[in-house]
């Protein structure tokens, strides 16, 4: 098998994750689709390392999970912070400003 | 593949078979995560993307990640996320109604599109020469990582923690709720109950009485309908409230038509065959509404 093939499941993954994005409206559930976004890029970055026989693409793929976990922290507190506020979890229900 | 072939690197057979084999899971959960209905389920298929995710890793030579993605992915993030739909009510479905016109079919679509796109991309790229991480791994992926990390990329290592810190008071902050006035004393509330007047009592319990006990069941008020006074606030808000109402009004019409037919002595072989509908449930409700009627009358 040509290695190559763990980069079209990375690209798979990753457009999975992005129509997941546009097509739910559970906040939580599209942040769950963001998460697997980044999951995509990460193993194609650890194939990339894998290719180019160094492990600089391991240490991105490395501060790629420490950036999400930060943000998961930070986007899980606004979606609590939310659904205590309006009782909802819709991203279509904050749409206070929308005129 | 076969300009690879020629280049000296493909995998071993095993390898391939673990990713044929595992790979075809890992885009099923992908898939289960857009298109479960309930975000438990989808929490549940992207937990198990993620450690199919984390044996690619380890395939792929980066054991240092494998089991940092099974620790901090599939171990904190997951459970975060499980702890917060536990908090926001699990039973929450999306409701699959579109609030524009068209958007999924456009949202497939352009899917569909982005990812030939990536694919074609890929395909066309010249990735031809695929070195392995032996030489990279010699020392141990751990060494090799860390030498990286505190050496060369100290600085990116820094802010990373930087980061983390400012997340963890980020998360801190936006959860905590100020308390901006005393909590009232249990006499304080008391007296309060007793000036405004409107529920003096204590709340009513949940639950029909000889049916059902279950906190998400109000209990029935004497004309039958149910109390939505009776069920727990948060259970109210999801509307989880579970309605026994129309079964135990059923129920109560069919007691009294027993017992007007008794009283009245009239049309007896036709009353069982007019409930007949249900068979166990009129049986059920003959034993249970005895029961249910002199408790109404000890009250």
């Amino acid at each position: 098998m040509n290695p190559v093939n763990y980069l079209y499941l990375s690209a798979l993954l990753f457009t999975i994750g992005a129509a997941g994005v546009v097509i739910r409206r559970n906040a939580i559930v599209v942040f769950m689709c963001v998460e697997l976004m980044l999951n995509a890029g990460n193993l194609a970055l650890v194939t990339f390392s894998r290719m180019h026989g160094n492990l600089d693409g391991q240490i991105v793929a490395f501060f790629t999970m420490v950036v999400a976990a930060a943000e998961v922290v930070v986007g899980l507190a606004i979606i609590v912070s939310v659904y205590r506020s309006r009782h909802s979890a819709s991203v279509d229900d904050a749409a206070l400003m929308k005129l | 593949m076969n300009a690879l072939a020629q280049a000296g690197y493909t995998t071993s057979t095993g390898e391939a078979t673990q990713f044929w084999v595992l790979a075809v899971f890992a885009v099923a959960g992908a898939l289960g995560t857009v298109l479960m209905r309930k975000s438990v389920h989808s929490a549940l298929c992207l937990a198990g993307t993620m450690v199919i995710l984390a044996v690619f890793y380890l395939a792929n030579g980066a054991y240092f990640l494998g089991v940092v993605q099974i620790v901090v992915y599939t171990g904190a993030v997951m459970m975060l996320f499980l702890f917060v739909l536990m908090l926001v009510g699990i039973s929450a479905a999306d409701s699959l109604k579109e609030t524009i016109k068209g958007q999924r079919v456009l949202a497939v679509l352009c899917g569909i599109g982005f990812g030939v796109l990536l694919m074609a991309g890929i395909g066309n790229a010249s990735l031809s020469t695929f070195d392995g991480l032996e030489d990279a791994n010699s020392g141990g992926n751990v060494h090799g990582l860390a030498a990286l990390i505190f050496r060369d990329y100290v600085f990116a290592f820094e802010l990373t923690g930087a980061l983390l810190i400012t997340a963890a008071v980020a998360g801190m902050v936006l959860t905590h709720r100020e308390k901006t006035e005393r909590t009232p004393t249990q006499r304080e509330r008391a007296a309060q109950r007793v000036r405004e007047g409107v529920q003096v009592p204590p709340l009513p319990a949940p639950g029909v009485y000889a049916r059902h006990n279950a906190v998400d069941i109000p209990g029935l008020l004497p004309d039958g309908t149910p109390a939505e006074l009776t069920v727990n606030r948060t259970l109210r808000d999801r509307g989880q409230i579970r309605d026994v109402s129309a079964r135990a009004l059923a129920d109560l019409a069919a007691i009294e038509q027993r017992t007007a037919d008794y009283q009245g002595k009239a049309l007896e072989p036709d009353t069982p065959a007019d409930d007949d509908g249900d068979g166990a449930v009129s049986t059920n409700a003959g034993t249970a509404g005895t029961g249910t009627a002199g408790e109404g009358e000890g009250q």
